[in-house]
């Protein structure tokens, strides 16, 4: 969770040839990403062009058919599952926002909190006041001290996003994937949440899929645009919009 | 009382009226009910006769599985269709200690073996029966019995992510197949008759009047002490994460959380709790039967918690006190017309009732209570929210 | 005794070139009259000769001792029961007539000689029939209690035999008649006759010539025919394996089609929709009670009733599902577990209606005449028709149902709405109507199955219920949303549990089959054929 930690590592997650087909469709084919200690990086690309499969495999819920997926350089991550990777420290958030309906704004926030997830902990688990205090704080932070005993699902869909962005925070994790954080977001909301996801790069390694064009400049980063499961293009924002061929694929229509 | 119980159980029960309710009726089952059985002079108004009492014990033993599918299923979203089966082992667990304290007194007078293994012309006990002779051994298997067999079977079914109505009909399978090994005879467990004519229990007379009081009572202990644990668990951490894993599963696993270890723990304790639900039921009827297995008769658990509300606890009484009550009263009365009353309470709970009873409770003391409280609706159930 | 073998195989050479009517009945017929046994010999050989359709029941009337002759007019006449007034069969007139007395008639008598002689001559006519049932009722009863006088029928007859199976029996009838030969040569020559015949009596008669004592030493004095014997049962056994292993191998793909034709309409309505209908075994009892109804109605007309059964079957049941599916489970939409339970409450609600309707007792259906009977392929391998024809059936059902969901604009929108429902909705495609056509189709199937188990199993209210389970099974093992999948896994299932039937009964067999089903799915957990790709995972 400190900087000084990940610095250790020349990539903290490093993808090599992954390829991954479904009923003969490849959704993902010959992919490489590598993304460094503390990067923000947008991800951009048409319907299809392999991004959910991306994260899936990231986060072990997909097993790709061949190539290397690796975390802080040697750990394998296709030998892992979805929990081992998440408590590893990569946390995910759904492009839809997906949080735990029958459960109130204060109980999401306590089952994401960092901690031990056996189940004979959570049995006796009982809150300290400094986590007391980090729940509240993320709360204020998301804009939901009002609705702390609301239960999720009565939350509207930007509530609910903002709830699951502060549940990947609490989570505390060294790499974050987040998958359209700024869908049903009003322009105020999305601007605030690229100020967010900023602050949080400045020591988290961020991954952000997203449309939304003004947001991604707004978080000027490195971009990579995927296409038809593969890498089409990688740089700054201008570069890849003056490439030819993301035009084509992509900006073009 | 000593200072933990005092704070859990004030705690507990401090936000759940409807829980002080049901268990104020469940104790006053218990205790009332039994005393005025031994104690009532006969014929009076308030004698209560010993099918009225042994009814009620029964209805409590099915409460306790009630709670425990509850826990599975409301919490979990575990839909299993196997509870009647562990159930029907913890009975038999409990059968084979009474069986054995029958000794020489079978029709056959052998004080070795049991009067149907005699009929089948066994020469010795089979192994498996070692050990029965002792009710601590027995209560350990009433324990054992249906625990390893929900911990094996949930470990395979668990971790290679059976979910949903697969999970459903494949611990239907399993039931069906118990109840076809346990109407063998050369299982060792009687066969088609099962485990009958008992004659006492820990030296009691099985049969007599106060021997049935102290099982109801311990039923109605039993089906409180299940009810606080339950209570403990759903309102731990660990009990956010059950509804997490019921809610979206998905999303739990990236939460970091082993969801199947939690399936797994929370469906290993409630298919003890169901044993010891049967281990109680057994000595009441006084027999073990097959036929406890059939497949009907772990649905029929399913119809009590979704009538009585899935998801709350108390719920979960309710329904398995208002249909196994109601089920003793059409058998007798109606008897042809109480599967189209199962049926329709199939079709109608699920499709008008899907919170149940407790459900509506609940509303009517929120609209009581009107803008005071958070306007949402606290009852939880299995599926509604999570359209897959 | 020399003289009459040789006369016979001259009698045999003679008949078996099956010359044209040489004498007529009448007259070979006299020489019974007569006392001489000598002079009934010959009138026997001659009757072997006669192509006269009388000469084979006159033949073995007078060997049962049944042949009389009336006194006044010489006419030979059966009689079964010899009392006043018992009708009897004048084989002059052929017609049956009554005797006043009893002592109007003389019994053509025999002796042993005789009997040899029309045992014989019997079986020459009947192995020299053209009627292969006659050949082969002859052989199979020949074989019972083979006798050393029939060697010589056997060995022509042998030689003669086209139908292998025909053939079998008389290889039987040779190998242990010389089995019991005192020369070497002729034993060794009965063990190739008894391997080519696979019935238990030859089995039994190789394997007592291989059996060994406590020490291993054959039992048998001819120690190298022992052991050529032994050669030759291991030949045999290989061979018997084999008709057991395909005999099994049969009665798995027959109880598979029983599992095919129950799952079928399951995995349709499960894959299209996602949900379990609890009340599927329901419509396959709905579906044989369907059959006891039509039954009920044209009784006279039962070979057809089964053609008839099957579309109103099909009809009932689909009704009744897509009445459940428009008045229950559409409300139900995305919440599968409680679809399972009130379609659960629907099939108590089937089930009591029927057994208020026809009683809580089986009914019984009756299997048309061309459905009943056995096929006896040989010694070793015996069927039922109705349980190839239960085969054939669920072929067909299948075929016509890949047919529909391949070739037509209903199937092709039941596969977009499998494979993925938002997407068909988006195109246009109403998933209600689809919905409502699937459960109807899959219920239909259900009543289907219903008319063909009505065939081998009883119908009671249960009947539902004693399929369901095996049904989900098939579901689960075969994979949801392939036809292909439910096809290869009913008859996976069905052939398991019929090789496990007899090592270990019908019970541990299906406990076993279940274990096998949740390793499986430790492996596969969505089934054999699942469908594959993002849009399922959830």
């Amino acid at each position: 969770m400190n900087t000084e930690k990940t610095e250790k590592f020349q990539s903290v997650l490093y993808l090599n040839g992954v390829t991954k087909s479904f009923d003969g469709f490849k959704a993902i084919n010959n992919l490489s990403l590598d993304v460094s200690p503390g990067e923000l990086r947008a991800i951009i690309g048409p319907n299809g062009a392999g991004k959910s499969t991306m994260m899936d495999i990231i986060t072990g819920k997909t097993k790709p058919d061949k190539g290397e997926v690796r975390f802080k350089d040697n750990i394998d991550l296709t030998r892992h599952d979805e929990a081992d990777i998440a408590n590893m420290g990569i946390g995910r958030k759904f492009q839809k926002p997906t949080v735990i309906d029958s459960l109130t704004v204060w109980d999401n926030l306590d089952l994401a909190l960092a901690g031990n997830r056996g189940i004979w902990q959570t049995l006796v688990f009982k809150l300290s006041s400094n986590q007391c205090e980090r729940i509240e704080e993320i709360i204020s932070l998301i804009g939901l001290s009002e609705k702390t005993e609301a239960l999720a699902k009565n939350l509207s869909h930007g509530q609910k996003q903002w709830l699951e962005i502060g549940m990947l925070i609490i989570q505390e994790p060294e790499v974050l994937l987040v998958d359209e954080p700024a869908g049903g977001m009003t322009d105020y909301e999305t601007m605030e949440t690229a100020k967010l996801l900023k602050d949080i790069a400045k020591n988290h390694s961020v991954i952000v899929v997203e449309h939304d064009m003004d947001f991604v400049r707004a978080l000027d980063c490195t971009v990579t645009v995927l296409h038809e499961g593969s890498v089409l293009a990688e740089g700054s924002l201008e570069k890849v919009s003056a490439d030819p061929r993301v035009i084509e694929v992509y900006l073009g229509r | 009382m000593n200072l933990l119980q005092q704070t859990f159980i004030y705690k507990a029960l401090q936000n759940d009226i409807f829980g002080r309710y049901v268990l104020s009726f469940v104790i006053i089952i218990g205790t009332v009910i039994p005393l005025l059985n031994v104690f009532a002079p006969e014929g009076s108004m308030f004698d209560i006769t010993t099918f009225t009492m042994t009814l009620m014990g029964k209805i409590l033993c099915f409460a306790i599985l009630a709670l425990a599918l509850d826990l599975v299923w409301g919490y979990c979203g575990i839909l299993s269709l196997g509870h009647g089966a562990f159930f029907s082992l913890g009975g038999y667990a409990m059968g084979m200690y009474l069986m054995r304290q029958i000794g020489d007194r079978g029709v056959y007078g052998n004080p070795e073996l049991p009067d149907f293994m005699v009929f089948l012309n066994w020469d010795a006990l089979p192994w498996y029966w070692y050990g029965f002779d002792s009710f601590g051994f027995a209560l350990l298997m009433v324990f054992l019995a249906p625990g390893i067999l929900a911990f094996v079977f949930g470990w395979m079914a668990f971790r290679s992510r059976v979910t949903g109505v697969y999970f459903s009909i494949i611990t239907q399978a399993l039931t069906f197949a118990l109840m076809q090994a346990f109407f063998m005879n050369k299982l060792g467990f009687g066969g088609n008759n099962g485990l009958t004519d008992f004659k006492d229990i820990l030296g009691f007379n099985i049969q007599s009047d106060e021997t049935r009081s102290v099982l109801v009572f311990t039923a109605a202990l039993v089906l409180c002490i299940t009810y606080f644990v339950c209570k403990y668990i759903v309102s731990s951490k660990f009990g956010k994460v059950l509804v997490s894993i019921r809610d979206a599963e998905s999303r739990t696993r990236f939460l970091g959380y082993r969801v199947e270890h939690y399936k797994l723990l929370v469906f290993t304790f409630s298919a003890i709790v169901a044993g010891v639900a049967g281990a109680i039921y057994v000595p009441l009827v006084g027999a073990a039967n097959p036929s406890e297995f059939s497949p009907i008769n772990s649905i029929g658990i399913v119809i009590w918690v979704a009538l009585g509300g899935r998801g709350t606890l108390y719920g979960a009484i309710i329904g398995a006190l208002v249909i196994g009550y109601a089920k003793s009263y059409f058998t007798t009365s109606f008897p042809d017309l109480w599967l189209y009353i199962l049926g329709g309470l199939f079709v109608l709970t699920t499709m008008y009732l899907p919170e149940g009873i407790a459900g509506r409770l609940e509303q009517l003391r929120q609209k009581r209570n009107g803008s005071k409280n958070d306007p949402s609706t606290p009852a939880k159930n299995a599926e509604l929210e999570v359209a897959k | 005794m020399k003289i009459i073998k040789s006369l016979t195989i001259i009698v045999l050479a003679f008949s078996f070139a099956s010359f044209a009517r040489a004498n007529n009945f009448e007259q070979a017929v006299q020489g019974l009259l007569e006392n001489s046994n000598k002079k009934k010999a010959a009138a026997v050989e001659q009757l072997a000769k006669v192509d006269d359709p009388r000469s084979l029941p006159t033949l073995k009337a007078m060997l049962d001792a049944k042949l009389y002759y009336k006194k006044d007019d010489k006419s030979l006449v059966i009689i079964t029961d010899l009392e006043e007034g018992a009708t009897v069969h004048n084989l002059m007139s052929q017609s049956d007539e009554s005797i006043s007395d009893k002592r109007a008639v003389s019994k053509v008598r025999i002796n042993n000689k005789l009997r040899r002689l029309l045992r014989s001559s019997i079986a020459v006519l009947e192995l020299s029939s053209g009627d292969m049932a006659i050949r082969l009722e002859s052989a199979k009863n020949l074989a019972k209690n083979p006798s050393a006088d029939m060697r010589d029928v056997l060995i022509i007859a042998l030689e003669k035999e086209s139908s292998s199976k025909i053939a079998g029996f008389l290889s039987l009838s040779l190998g242990l008649i010389d089995l019991e030969n005192e020369d070497p040569a002729v034993r060794r020559k009965a063990v190739d006759y008894l391997s080519g015949s696979v019935e238990p009596q030859a089995i039994g008669a190789l394997k007592a010539l291989t059996a060994k004592d406590k020490d291993g030493n054959y039992l048998e004095q001819d120690k190298e025919l022992a052991a050529y014997a032994a050669k030759v049962f291991k030949r045999v056994d290989t061979k018997m394996q084999l008709f057991k292993t395909s005999e099994n191998m049969l009665f798995g793909l027959s109880l598979g089609s029983v599992l095919l034709l129950a799952a079928i309409g399951l995995a349709i309505t499960f894959g299209v929709m996602g949900v379990i209908n609890m009340a599927h075994g329901e419509m396959i009892m709905l579906g044989a009670y369907t059959t006891f109804t039509v039954q009920q109605l044209m009784p006279e007309l039962i070979g057809a009733s089964l053609f008839v059964a099957i579309p109103v079957a099909f009809i009932v049941a689909a009704a009744v599902g897509v009445l459940m599916e428009r008045l229950i489970i559409r409300h139900l939409y995305g919440r599968p577990l409680d679809t399972l339970l009130a379609t659960f409450g629907v099939s108590l609600i089937l089930q009591q209606a029927i057994r208020q309707i026809y009683g809580a007792n089986s009914v019984s259906v009756i299997s048309p005449p061309w459905i009943s009977g056995l096929w006896e392929v040989n010694g070793a391998l015996a069927l039922t028709y109705n349980r190839i024809y239960i085969l054939l059936f669920a072929m067909l059902v299948l075929g016509l149902l890949a047919l529909l969901l391949k070739k037509t604009l209903v199937g092709l929108q039941m596969r977009a709405v499998t494979q993925n429902r938002p997407m068909a909705n988006s195109m246009g495609i109403r998933a209600g109507w689809v919905d409502a056509m699937t459960f109807g189709l899959g219920s239909g199937i259900a009543g289907i199955a219903g008319v063909a188990l009505s065939q081998i199993a009883s119908v009671s209210p249960n009947l539902g219920q004693t399929y369901i389970v095996d049904s989900f099974m098939v579901v689960v093992f075969g994979g949801v949303g392939n036809i292909m999948g439910t096809f290869i896994g009913a008859m996976t299932l069905g052939v398991i549990n019929k090789f496990l039937e007899p090592q270990v009964g019908a019970v541990i067999g299906k406990i076993i089959v279940l274990v096998f089903i949740i390793l499986f799915i430790q492996w596969r957990p969505r089934g054999l054929f699942a469908l594959k790709g993002r849009f399922v995972e959830d």
